[in-house]
């Protein structure tokens, strides 16, 4: 990139190669394997970094657990249910935009990523007309929070400690948001794939981007499908 | 390669219902009294739905690429150091 002024082809086959091909690989498919190599290790990282919110979740179901059950039986876990469909319909969109590359088909490209990101909207909005049930609610944990005589379940002569469920909730709010917040990444980053989409960059060949941005839409599903059992389904059954 | 590669959209599809499935599943499941085994259920129903996407979604079915498996398997090695070492002390502070 620095220096292609300075690279002058010294054998005939050097200049045929894919533009997209960079000068310090050897292969379009070296190429492409270290870059889905890259995103995998941030991956993994990820997986480090919501592995500790699921860890601290954990101590403290096992800590608090009917208090835990009492606080995720206010969430809607319908509205949490149609996010999780949502999500898997917006995973299936981005391998059809890949296979619309592979195969050369615009449309179906194009097409798959706008519906991507119009899944990744709606999700975002259940998830705020979820947020504001609980800001109603006065389940925020804060000055105004509030959970007085809610039965635990299968205990209705016991109440929920509102001290534990404000934990449970805490920990709603950290993990649902840092993966809305993964979210809107994902959507800036969907945003920047349908323009280089639109502008004709990938073909058949070279499609890496739509790849490497697939994985990590993949990656912010994987986390959604581990969240929605755990905070929306606990202790529902009477 | 993707000429005499066959057409995955049948799986891709086939994937996407069973994750479907598997939400319908799991919800319908939380309402169903299990005892201790509403967890172990749902647990065991959510990981099936990761290993789908990550295996036919990722593409991880079919890597050959030794160092991508390195990375995967690590990084499920060092989730399990994370929960197993944190749980080797809070699950067991009531023995003594």
């Amino acid at each position: 990139m620095l220096d292609s002024q300075a690279a002058v082809p010294t054998s005939s086959h050097e200049d045929i190669h894919s533009p997209a091909l960079l000068h310090h690989f050897a292969t379009e498919e070296q190429q492409r394997n270290a870059s889905s190599f890259g995103m995998w290790i941030f991956l993994a990282t990820e997986v480090m970094f919501f592995g500790g919110l699921f860890c601290s979740y954990l101590i403290y179901r096992l800590w608090y657990f009917g208090d835990f059950g009492a606080a995720s039986k206010s969430i809607d876990a319908t509205l949490g249910a149609t996010n999780t469909a949502v999500l898997i319909c917006s995973s299936l969109t981005v391998v059809l935009a890949i296979w619309g590359a592979q195969i050369a088909n615009r449309k179906l490209m194009i097409g798959s990523l706008i519906l991507t990101m119009l899944f990744g909207l709606a999700f975002l909005g259940i998830k705020g007309k979820e947020y504001k049930d609980k800001f109603e609610e006065h389940h925020v944990p804060g000055a105004s929070f509030s959970f007085e005589k809610v039965p635990i379940p299968g205990h209705p002569d016991q109440y929920a400690n509102p001290r534990h469920a404000q934990i449970f909730f805490a920990l709603y709010f950290i993990m649902t948001g840092l993966h809305a917040l993964h979210m809107v990444v994902g959507l800036g980053i969907f945003t920047w794939l349908l323009t280089m989409a639109w502008k004709g960059r990938f073909t058949p060949e070279y499609h890496t981007p739509l790849e490497v941005g697939g994985l990590y839409w993949h990656f912010v599903d994987i986390v959604w499908i581990y969240l929605f059992p755990l905070l929306y389904l606990i202790d529902r059954h009477p | 390669m993707s000429d005499h590669a066959k057409s995955p959209v049948k799986s891709y599809f086939a994937v996407w219902g069973a994750l479907l499935l598997g939400t319908y599943l799991t919800y319908k499941a939380a309402f169903i009294e299990l005892g201790a085994f509403n967890s172990a259920v749902a647990l065991i129903i959510a990981t099936t739905k990761a290993l789908l996407v990550a295996l036919f979604f990722m593409h991880l079915k079919g890597a050959s690429e030794k160092l991508l498996k390195l990375v995967v398997i690590s990084t499920i090695f060092f989730l399990f150091i994370l929960m197993a070492l944190s749980m080797a002390d809070y699950a067991t502070r009531w023995w003594s």
